[in-house]
């Protein structure tokens, strides 16, 4: 997927835990205040200071960025509710410093169906024991779609494993608090993230303060050569549901990631290839288990320096329905005019499992306005 | 419940883990740079009292560089994390900083050091800014280390720093920055004179990486293969630049290694013009190993391009 850029302006969401974190402010790298020590022997500079001014209370504001999503739909899908042209969300980033101990990052999404918080937390940077905390309302560390905004995916939609087994597009996403840590070793990177959530979220949802959301995550991480990784991962959630009384689900997933970047080509060539399996288990109190797997494959090839090609093959049941498979293939070609715009094309065909068959081609346009914001890794 | 009451335990748990190392006085100071440039000049400085380790290679577009998770490991065990500024790293270091967990090295504190506040900054905008003006950097020209001047700046500022890190080896900061400032005067002698026949020399660079090496040295840039500053080439911005080039005699066209060679090929060809790769970093080009081998590769190179187009 395009680290470039619109990461850029995207999303750290990711982040977090994984890789990724916000995105402090530019006025944040000015340089510290002294306590060196007076040098004699210092050499005055050539010419004055240029740090920005930061006249006023403007200097202490949050990184603000706009970020929009417009899709348009052609072909017919009689399983999807899409609409022929729509602009889908428009995604407004509030980010800063919040202190000597933490930061926050506030993701408002505004859509036809109205604007909610989509994200907003703190986290804490400056704890001991190599710990990351995060608390507020938040993406879940489930896999690595299911961290990612729209305008970061590299496909204008979600594997059909997503939309069937995770939540879709909104996906596990909730309040709670996220704790993570590093596990030095000299092998790779290594990092264990455990999370609770109120379970209020599409996937999971909880009539009482005793029942909550759960989520584990184990992250790995190892450069093979400079150019070349290897990022796997295993995630585990589970919870309570609105089926009745006792109904509960169980989600399993496994995610593995390989890219390939030459450095003194960076700009110009990259390659990612990205699996994700996905196990669901519902159980309802006097009914039988529904099991349920899904999985997605895909990758992704820049070919030149704005343009980047690629495909992907999906494959998932149905959570509540598990006898009934749907599968799909899309390819995308995608176009980057800079860091802060992307137009993409794909045709997705989908088979569902009543048997139905839909063929479309989906435009998507992006755009953003406002803070660079960090590159999603 | 028990298992959220778990949870708490277990964190509870881990944070009663011993706290990495706060700066134990014999072990050497970790340093962390994210460019080659900024740990050759820490490793004048700190000598063997550092170990110094860069993120960015050389040979790399330090615009763009992937916040890997490597880099993240080396940021959880830094005393120092030096940045260049000036916005060259927001695409890619704020993350790596905020998951690295490490109190010493956040913005602020005394183990962050961005030396641009004490440098001299070219290109500094006035009145608007937008992004139709394709990648411009807010707070000037980020590129400012090839000005070896800028880097005696540099390296005061990490002798500063060190120092307040590490007071019990102050003395040897000061004499390796005595001794590197002596070295780098000395030859800046050299660069100067070997530059001294070609000043005023007009040239074409790709991207605007070397206001500060052209400043320093005396040469005229009069045009970019990029249209603006971030923006590929494009045909017409590319035919203008020939005719402009022509026009103005210019015949040496300055290129970083991480750019596609093919327009600026192209450009020469039409122009009688020579494409010089030079190293905008240490280890950007084979044998680039140090700050001042940074240098005298980029002038030896120059002075024997401009002597051969007899400019």
């Amino acid at each position: 997927m395009r680290t470039l850029c619109f990461g850029l302006i995207a999303r750290r969401v990711l982040c977090l835990c994984a890789v990724v974190a916000g995105v402090s402010p530019a006025a944040a790298f000015a340089q510290p205040a002294g306590g060196a020590p007076p040098q004699t022997a210092t050499p005055a500079p050539t010419a004055a200071p240029a740090q920005p001014s930061a006249a006023g209370s403007n200097v202490f504001n949050p990184d603000i960025s706009v970020i929009a999503n417009f899709v348009a739909a052609a072909g017919k899908n009689p399983n999807a509710s899409e609409r022929s042209l729509q602009l889908r969300e428009v995604e407004l980033s509030f980010r800063s410093v919040v202190d000597t101990y933490a930061r926050a990052d506030f993701f408002l999404a505004a859509s036809p169906e109205g604007v909610e918080i989509e994200e907003g937390y703190i986290t804490f940077t400056s704890l001991p024991a190599s710990l990351l905390l995060k608390a507020g309302k938040m993406r879940a560390q489930f896999g690595k779609v299911n961290t990612l905004h729209t305008h970061a995916m590299p496909s204008a939609d979600r594997p059909l494993v997503t939309q069937n087994l995770v939540g879709g597009e909104e996906g596990i996403s909730d309040s709670g608090l996220s704790l993570s840590r590093l596990i030095q070793n000299p092998l790779a990177f290594l990092e264990v993230t455990g999370e609770v959530f109120s379970g209020d979220s599409l996937v999971f949802q909880s009539d009482r303060r005793s029942r909550l959301n759960y989520g584990g995550r184990l992250r790995a991480y190892r450069d093979l050569t400079e150019s070349a990784n290897l990022d796997l991962g295993g995630s585990v959630a589970w919870g309570p549901t609105d089926l009745g009384p006792g109904a509960n689900r169980r989600l399993i997933g496994v995610d593995a990631t390989f890219r390939y970047r030459p450095l003194r080509r960076a700009i110009y060539r990259r390659f990612q290839a990205r699996t994700e399996l996905v196990w669901s288990r519902q159980d309802v109190p006097g009914a039988t288990a529904a099991r349920a797997f899904g999985l997605y494959g895909l990758a992704e090839y820049q070919f030149a320096r704005r343009w980047y090609l690629g495909g992907r093959l999906d494959r998932s049941a149905r959570v509540q329905d598990p006898d009934l498979r749907d599968s799909g293939a899309s390819v995308v070609l995608s176009f980057w005019p800079s860091e802060f715009s992307q137009l993409r094309g794909q045709y997705r065909h989908t088979r569902y499992g009543e048997g139905r068959r839909a063929h479309e081609v989906l435009f998507q346009l992006s755009f953003g306005i406002g803070a660079h914001g960090a590159h999603v890794f | 419940m028990k298992i959220f009451l778990a949870s708490v335990c277990a964190g509870a748990a881990l944070l009663a883990v011993p706290v990495d190392r706060v700066l134990a006085t014999a072990a050497p100071l970790r340093i962390v740079t994210t460019t080659e440039d900024l740990a050759s000049i820490a490793r004048e400085i700190g000598g063997d009292a550092v170990t110094v380790d860069a993120v960015a290679r050389g040979y790399q577009d330090p615009h763009f560089v992937e916040a890997k998770p490597s880099f993240i490991l080396k940021f959880s065990r830094a005393d120092l994390l030096i940045v260049v500024g000036r916005e060259l790293e927001i695409g890619w270091l704020p993350p790596l900083i905020t998951s690295s967990r490490n109190a010493r090295i956040q913005v602020g504190a005394t183990g962050f050091l961005d030396p641009s506040a004490n440098v001299k900054i070219l290109e500094l905008p006035t009145g608007q800014l937008t992004r139709a003006m394709g990648d411009v950097h807010p707070s000037g020209n980020p590129h400012y280390w090839l000005d070896p001047g800028n880097g005696r700046l540099i390296a005061a500022s990490i002798r500063d720093r060190l120092t307040t890190l590490d007071r019990t080896n102050q003395a040897t900061y000061a004499q390796r920055f005595a001794d590197f400032d002596r070295r780098l005067a000395d030859a800046e002698k050299r660069w100067d004179a070997a530059m001294q026949p070609y000043k005023g020399t007009r040239v074409v660079t790709y991207h605007r990486s070397w206001p500060n090496f052209t400043d320093r040295f005396g040469l005229d840039v009069i045009g970019y293969v990029e249209p603006k500053p971030g923006v590929p080439p494009s045909p017409a911005h590319t035919l203008r630049l020939i005719t402009e080039m022509k026009r103005q005699q210019v015949k040496v066209i300055i290129i970083e290694p991480y750019f596609d060679a093919k327009t600026p090929r192209q450009i020469a060809a039409q122009t009688g013009a020579q494409v010089l790769t030079l190293a905008p970093s240490v280890g950007g080009m084979p044998g680039v190993d140090d700050y001042l081998k940074l240098f005298d590769f980029n002038i030896n190179q120059l002075v024997a391009a401009l002597a051969k187009v007899g400019t």
